[in-house]
């Protein structure tokens, strides 16, 4: 009986994948709120609202220049949605975000009002990874959020190893590592022999508040504020925690498996 | 209930001047504090306060059936003391807390060693020796701080005689980011994050102790509507970890229908969080003062009928599970703790009750929501994975009706109030049932209201000694199922 059960219970409930990316994307939850935009021509003179509101201080106004969000810090609690006066900053319910450039992340200036979503890799690279990418991933200070949306993507519904990309045990195994946390004192030394244990050409992803640039810890002694201080990042994936649609996007842009599709509607 | 005048009563969730706090002479402190564990106290925690050249340590004690809290402090000391551990085991780990953080002398404990220094010179902590079993036939088992799969770091020494674990040492500290040390002051603009980060998938249950301890500070609690919805919060966290964990129990035997649906219905009860809040972990919820999302009408029907569907779903995937005699056969007499060793160490959360020991937080010491909604506590006996995964399954059985009876009739009301600066010279205490057992907070303000100091005790502290019971004369290769059982958190311990 119990083999016949769980056969049928496994017909009945058919293939849980996900269609995306050849079909639409799942919808952000509707409170999400995805992407922030900012639109400094609408800040008005002299206006600071948003500055002390934000926890981990991603937003600055220096005098003579217009607001500055560093979505790279942005751990998305919309506070500055909220404190805003004159809708300056709002959410785009975009879940793309990942880019290849630190800066990329900085909003505000003209022409700068969203992120410069991510290139894909250079010909030989993508020639290399684009179609088998295996990743080690090292969480150095996380707090289990970013590496569990990660993980996730291993599940049936999201099913990351149909584009060829998985999840491996050593380092001398990897094409590239995912690191989550902000780079924790303690972790720096594990992360460097990581990182030195696998072989050439390998890249580097940041996942996460914490590990572009240290989240809700920036600036504390114990910690490195993000991974770039101890190894190169190939690509930034901002979030507290990145929503499992936005880690997935980043790694495919990366493998230039998205660049044709205009996703949004 | 008699009580030794070293401790004063207060229950969950309130404060207590800090003047008002009974003190004692150090030798005299350890003695009573000794005395309150031998007649049923349990230690909830156990920290430093500098005072002038010294440090006063303070306890707070649980007495779990009377429901009731006791707490202490001792003289200033400066230079040492004789150990608590020396004949209390569960506070083996706090005491190599107070030598780290305050360079206290303990005499009498039996393994002093760092629990998160970072050692400069190389950028990994200083986890001092570890404890050899020597002979010819031993041999030792290094794993970790880097995991094979997608977890936190941490690191494993077994020290084994052919495949049987006869000690195994766990040392942590990896994931130490500051936390403590950055609250002193407080609250500063980022400790609401970094309370919501303390272990992330444990969000809603240290934001809801942080926001009662400030509640109890500024004499108020939330509205009853926050309470409510920060209880329906925990169980959605309570249900996709568990799920989770049974999941990847399902994993670790290879019993793949299992480990897949869960790891599918993970999501979907995460997804449910999200649906409250926008996060898929509960950020942004629970705010000091009540909360920042509502659940109107709309998305209340919502919740319920999503919760129904993943409810039904998990049902199944765990029927298929305790049908297969050949899960039953894995799980069983594995990784065994013993209720009395679970005593003596302290273990909280579903690794007590998997011992047949009734604590649970929700239960013996209800606050907020749980004052008025309760629910029974999940014990089975036998201390085993067996008993660890089946009292997780109770417990996804009781947090969906619970659930479901809380959905079915929401309180009116708002949902936050402004917030009164916190009172001076104050000492608060929040503990809170999160998924993986008690969450301790307290807080001791300063003359004018800001933090003093601010004591963190994730479950995990307590536990992580219990899976190195777990794994005495365990097969190596049962490690990882022993492992999953538990699963603690190694960034709450690491702070």
């Amino acid at each position: 009986m119990f083999v016949i059960d769980s056969i049928t219970h496994r017909l009945k409930r058919g293939c849980e994948t996900m269609a995306y990316p050849k079909g639409p994307a799942p919808a952000l939850p509707d409170r999400h709120g995805g992407a922030l935009r900012v639109d400094a021509t609408k800040c008005a003179d002299g206006c600071r609202e948003c500055v002390p509101v934000c926890p981990t201080e991603a937003i600055a106004r220096v005098s003579g220049r217009p607001v500055a969000l560093d979505l790279g810090r942005c751990i998305f609690c919309a506070a500055c949605v909220e404190a805003c006066p004159s809708s300056a900053i709002t959410q785009t319910n975009d879940h793309r975000m990942a880019v290849r450039l630190r800066d990329d992340l900085i909003l505000g200036d003209p022409a700068r009002e969203e992120v410069r979503l991510a290139a894909a890799l250079d010909e030989k690279l993508r020639k290399l990874f684009g179609r088998s990418l295996r990743l080690r991933q090292v969480s150095a200070g996380g707090c289990a959020a970013c590496e569990a949306d990660t993980n996730v993507l291993g599940t049936i519904g999201w099913d990351l190893s149909r584009f060829g990309i998985q999840f491996v045990a050593s380092p001398r195994h990897a094409d590239g590592l995912l690191i989550t946390g902000p780079v924790t004192k303690n972790m720096e030394l594990a992360l460097k022999k990581t990182w030195d244990a696998m072989p050439e050409p390998k890249i580097v992803i940041a996942v996460g508040a914490c590990a572009i640039a240290g989240g809700p810890f920036v600036g504390h002694s114990q910690v490195n504020n993000g991974a770039a201080s101890v190894v190169p990042v190939d690509l930034y994936i901002p979030g507290c925690p990145p929503h499992p649609l936005t880690i997935l996007d980043g790694l495919l842009r990366l493998l230039g498996r998205l660049e044709e599709r205009k996703v949004g509607s | 209930m008699s009580h030794s005048a070293s401790f004063a009563l207060l229950a969950n969730g309130t404060s207590l001047p800090w003047s008002e706090v009974p003190q004692t002479a150090i030798a005299d402190f350890v003695r009573a504090t000794a005395g309150e564990l031998d007649r049923g106290g349990r230690l909830c925690s156990w920290f430093g306060v500098p005072e002038g050249n010294g440090v006063r340590l303070v306890a707070v004690i649980a007495f779990d059936a009377d429901n009731t809290l006791a707490v202490g402090r001792s003289l200033p000391v400066s230079g040492g003391y004789k150990a608590l551990t020396a004949t209390h085991a569960q506070a083996h780990l706090f005491e190599r807390e107070v030598w780290e953080q305050h360079g206290l002398v303990l005499e009498g404990h039996p393994w002093l060693k760092p629990v998160r220094k970072n050692n400069a010179t190389v950028n990994a902590p200083a986890v001092g020796e570890f404890f050899r079993v020597d002979g010819r036939e031993i041999h030792e088992v290094a794993v970790g701080p880097v995991h094979a799969g997608i977890i936190e770091p941490g690191h494993f020494r077994f020290q084994c005689a052919g495949e049987e674990v006869l000690h195994l040492e766990i040392a942590l500290g990896y994931q130490h980011r500051g936390m403590e040390d950055a609250l002193p002051g407080g609250p500063h603009r980022a400790t609401m994050s970094q309370m919501e980060t303390v272990s992330g998938d444990a969000t809603i249950g240290h934001a809801t102790a942080y926001a009662t301890v400030l509640e109890t500070l500024a004499g108020t609690e939330a509205p009853l509507r926050a309470q409510w919805l920060r209880a329906i919060a925990l169980e959605l966290e309570r249900l996709a970890n568990h799920t989770g964990d049974l999941g990847a129990l399902a994993n670790d035997v290879a019993f793949l229908p299992t480990s897949s649906a869960c790891g599918k219905i993970r999501g979907d009860f995460l997804n449910l969080s999200a649906l409250v809040c926008g996060n898929r972990f509960g950020r942004g919820l629970v705010r000091p003062g009540g909360c920042r999302q509502d659940l109107e009408p709309e998305r209340l029907a919502q919740l319920s009928a999503r919760l129904s569907t993943a409810l039904a779903d998990v049902e199944q995937a765990a029927n298929w599970f305790w049908d297969s005699a050949s899960v039953r056969t894995r799980f069983e007499n594995v990784g065994t703790v013993y209720a009395n060793q679970a005593g003596e160490v302290g273990l909280v959360g579903p690794a007590a009750r998997a011992c047949g020991l009734v604590r649970d937080v929700r239960f013996d010491h209800p606050t907020g929501w749980h004052r008025f909604a309760q629910l029974p506590v999940a014990v089975w006996p036998g201390g085993d994975v067996f008993a660890r995964a089946r009292v997780r399954w109770l417990e996804i059985q009781r947090s969906g009706q619970f659930l479901k009876e809380q959905l079915a009739s929401p309180p009116d009301g708002g949902i936050r109030d402004e917030l009164a600066p916190s009172a001076p010279e104050t000492l608060a205490v929040a503990l809170v049932e999160g998924w993986r057992g008690e969450i301790c907070h307290v807080a001791l303000t300063n003359e004018s209201g800001r933090f003093r100091r601010y004591k963190i005790t994730d479950p995990s502290f307590h536990n992580w000694t219990g899976l190195a019971l777990a794994l005495r004369g365990t097969a190596i290769s049962d490690f990882p199922i022993c492992n999953k059982s538990f699963n603690l958190s190694y960034c709450g311990v690491d702070l």
